[in-house]
C-alpha cells in the first residue's frame, strides 16, 4: 500500500455497471462460499499496546468460554449441516488450533474444507509488528497448516482483522493468492502488491453471523431471511457474482440458530443458479476467465 | 515499530488448553446421558434474584442492571425492585400453572431484607441457589483473594441461615470469575457452578467441582434487552431451540435447555403472556423434562 497516503492504492477503481458477465463453472450465475471461523482464543494471552483481548480482566468467562463452546459443541453441529446440503467450507483459521485441538482441524481436512490463515491466534493482533515478526506468522502458518492437514494456504484473513501497511506485499511475497480482507467489491478484483499475484476475494461483514447478531441485533430467523435476500439478490444481477457466508460455529451453531440456519442451505441448494464452492476454487475459475481475456 | 519478541512466543501452545482448569472434551463424543423417565430435553429455569443497592459500586466492576444516573437513581433503583416484589411473583404464578420447578440464584440480602420471598421460593418446590450478597458483590481478577473468599462464604451462610438449608449451586454476577474462584466455590461446599458457557451438558473441572452450563444467549437479557427483540421473537426462538435439541438427543443422548429469567424483563405485564404461552408450549413438547439444578446434578453424577 502507499502509506501514509490518503488513497492506500490497494486497487484501480472499476464501477460495477457495465462490467462484462461471466458464468462460473456449470453455468452457473452465483459462487456461493462458506467460511467458518475456526479459532482458538488464549485464555491469559499477553498484552499487545494497540489492542485489548478481552473486555474484562482475565479470565473473561464469558468472552472465552462463549467461544470455546465452538470446539467442544457447535463446530459439530454447524459442520454437519453443512455437510448434509453440501457446502463445503473456507476456513478462516488461528493456526495454533493445529496444536491445541488437532480434532477439530482434521474433521475440516475430511470434509474437503480448504484452510487459509486467520493468523496464529484470534488474541494475537498484527498491530505493531515489524517486518520480521510479520514474516515469522507467514511462515509459521505456512508451515503448520502443511503439516497438519498437506493443503498450502492460499489466503489470508488478518487475526481479528488486525493489520500493517506491509500486510498484503508480504502474504503475495509468499505465494499466497488471495485475501479476504478488502470488501470494496462484489466479485474478486486484482490488488496492487510489489510482487505476486493477488486478489481480493469477496468476504462479508455485513452479512458474517458475527455483525446479523451482535451488530444489527438480529434474531435467527430474521439472519436466514437476510442470507436468502442476499443470495436472491446476487443471482439475479448479471452473472459473475461472489456471496461469502462467514461464519463462527459458536454464533450460528447455538441450537436457537442452527434450524433457520439449514433452511438457507437448503433454499441456496435447491437453487440452480449457485455454484457451491471454496474460496481457491473461486480464484482458480477467475484467473481462468480474466487471464484469457487479458 | 515492533512489538516485545515475547509477543510472538507462544509457551501454552499445546494439545488441549492453555490452562489446567479442567480437561478438553468433545460434547458428541462423550457417553451419551440418560436423563430420568425417557426424558429428552432438561428444560432449566433459573431466575436471577437481585438486590442492586442505590449506591452502587464499579469495583471489580458495576453489574450488568446497575444504577445509571447520578444520585439517586431512583428509575433503576425502584424498577429492579418491581422486578422482586411484582414480576417474580408473576413468575411464581405461571410456574405453579404450568407446574414447573426451578432454580432461582438469589443474592443473600434478598434472603435478609425480605425472607417471605425464600419462604415462598422453597414452600412452591424450588431450588435456592447461591448468587453473591448483593448487586455490588461483582467478582473479577483484580478483587484481592481474600475479599473474594469473604465475599463466597458470607453470601452461603446468609443463605443458609434464613432458607434453612445450604445452597448446592452458585451463580456469579454477569458469570464473572477470577482464577480462583471456582476453588473458593469447592472450599466453600458448593457442588456447582453455572458461569462458564462452553457447553451445553455438565462436566466437571479438575478441582471436582461441576459446571452446568446456563447459556447466556438463551437469556431475557440477551435477547429481549441486549438484542432489543420481542417477547414473541424470544418465545419462537426457545422453542426453535428446544425442537433442535429435542431431534439430536434422539441420536445423541439427553441435551439440556437453559433458561435464564429475570424479574423485571420477563415479568412486566406486556411480556407475561407471551411467557406463559411458553411455559404452554414446553410443557406439551414431547420428551420435556422440567428440572432444577440440582435434579440435572444428581442424574449427571448418578451417570458418572
Amino acid at each position: 500500500m502507499n502509506e501514509g497516503e490518503k488513497d492506500p492504492g490497494l486497487y484501480d477503481f472499476a464501477p460495477y455497471r457495465g462490467r462484462t458477465p461471466f458464468s462460473w463453472p456449470g453455468d452457473k450465475k452465483v459462487a456461493v462460499w462458506i467460511s467458518p471461523n475456526l479459532e482458538f482464543y488464549e485464555i491469559d494471552p499477553p498484552a499487545n499496546p494497540h489492542r485489548k483481548s478481552w473486555a474484562k480482566p482475565h479470565p473473561d468467562v464469558v468472552g472465552q468460554s462463549h467461544r470455546d463452546h465452538a470446539n467442544r459443541v457447535s463446530h459439530w453441529r454447524m459442520a454437519e449441516v453443512m455437510s448434509k446440503h453440501g457446502f463445503p467450507g473456507s476456513v478462516s483459521l488461528s493456526i495454533a488450533l493445529c496444536q491445541h485441538h488437532p480434532n477439530v482441524v482434521a474433521d475440516a481436512n475430511e470434509r474437503g474444507w480448504e484452510f487459509f490463515s486467520h493468523g496464529i491466534y484470534n488474541t494475537r493482533y498484527s498491530y505493531g509488528m515489524d517486518e520480521a515478526q510479520e514474516r515469522a506468522i507467514i511462515e509459521d502458518s505456512i508451515r503448520t497448516v502443511r503439516e497438519a492437514t498437506g493443503q498450502t494456504i492460499r489466503g489470508w484473513l488478518a487475526p481479528a482483522l488486525t493489520h500493517t501497511p506491509r500486510t498484503l506485499d508480504l502474504i503475495a511475497e509468499y505465494g499466497l493468492d488471495y485475501t479476504c480482507d478488502l470488501y470494496h467489491d462484489d466479485q474478486p478484483q486484482r490488488v496492487k502488491t510489489k510482487s505476486g499475484d493477488l486478489i481480493s476475494m469477496p468476504y462479508s461483514l455485513e452479512v458474517n453471523d458475527h455483525y446479523g447478531f451482535f451488530v444489527y441485533n438480529m434474531s435467527p430467523r430474521e439472519y436466514a431471511d437476510t442470507l436468502i435476500r442476499q443470495y436472491e439478490r446476487l443471482a439475479a444481477e448479471p452473472s459473475g457474482t461472489v456471496m461469502c457466508i462467514p461464519l463462527h460455529s459458536y454464533l450460528i451453531g447455538q441450537p436457537h440458530r442452527i434450524g433457520p440456519f439449514e433452511d438457507v442451505l437448503r433454499h441456496i441448494a435447491a437453487d440452480d443458479r449457485a455454484w457451491i464452492t471454496r474460496s481457491g476454487d473461486i480464484a482458480d475459475a477467475w484467473r481462468a476467465i480474466h487471464t484469457k481475456e487479458a | 515499530m515492533s512489538l516485545d519478541p515475547s509477543y510472538l512466543e507462544y509457551p501454552n501452545r499445546r494439545l488441549g488448553y492453555d490452562h489446567d482448569m479442567f480437561p478438553y472434551s468433545v460434547m458428541e463424543e462423550r457417553k451419551p446421558l440418560a436423563w430420568p423417565d425417557g426424558k429428552t430435553v432438561a428444560t432449566w429455569m433459573v431466575v436471577s434474584l437481585e438486590w442492586f443497592p442505590i449506591t452502587p459500586s464499579d469495583k471489580p466492576f458495576k453489574a450488568p442492571g446497575h444504577m445509571q444516573t447520578a444520585y439517586p437513581d431512583y428509575r433503576h433503583y425502584t424498577s429492579r425492585e418491581y422486578g422482586t416484589r411484582v414480576g417474580f411473583y408473576r413468575l411464581l404464578d405461571a410456574f405453579a400453572k404450568a407446574d414447573v420447578k426451578v432454580s432461582v440464584a438469589t443474592n443473600a440480602a434478598i434472603a435478609q431484607r425480605y425472607p417471605q420471598v425464600i419462604r415462598d421460593i422453597l414452600d412452591a418446590g424450588h431450588e435456592i441457589i447461591a448468587h453473591s450478597t448483593d448487586m455490588n458483590g461483582t467478582i473479577a481478577s483484580s478483587l484481592p483473594v481474600e475479599e473474594e473468599r469473604k465475599l463466597i462464604t458470607e453470601s452461603i451462610a446468609i443463605l443458609s441461615d434464613i432458607a434453612g438449608v445450604k445452597p448446592r449451586g452458585w451463580h456469579s454476577i454477569a458469570r464473572s470469575q477470577s482464577f480462583a474462584t471456582m476453588d473458593l466455590l469447592k472450599d466453600a461446599g458448593i457442588e456447582y457452578c453455572c458461569d462458564w458457557v462452553n457447553d451445553e451438558l455438565p462436566y466437571v473441572f479438575n478441582n471436582g467441582l461441576v459446571n452446568i452450563p446456563l447459556n447466556h444467549e438463551l437469556s431475557d437479557r440477551q435477547i429481549i434487552t441486549v438484542q432489543q427483540q420481542s417477547a414473541d421473537s424470544y418465545a419462537q426462538q426457545m422453542l426453535d431451540a428446544y425442537d433442535w435439541l429435542h431431534t439430536e438427543a434422539q441420536a445423541h443422548g439427553g441435551r439440556m435447555l437453559p433458561m435464564h429469567l429475570t424479574p423485571y424483563i420477563i415479568g412486566l405485564p406486556y411480556r407475561m403472556d407471551a411467557f406463559e404461552q411458553l411455559l404452554a408450549d414446553l410443557k406439551a413438547r414431547d420428551g420435556n423434562w422440567f428440572a432444577r439444578g440440582c435434579d440435572i446434578l444428581d442424574s449427571f453424577r448418578s451417570q458418572m
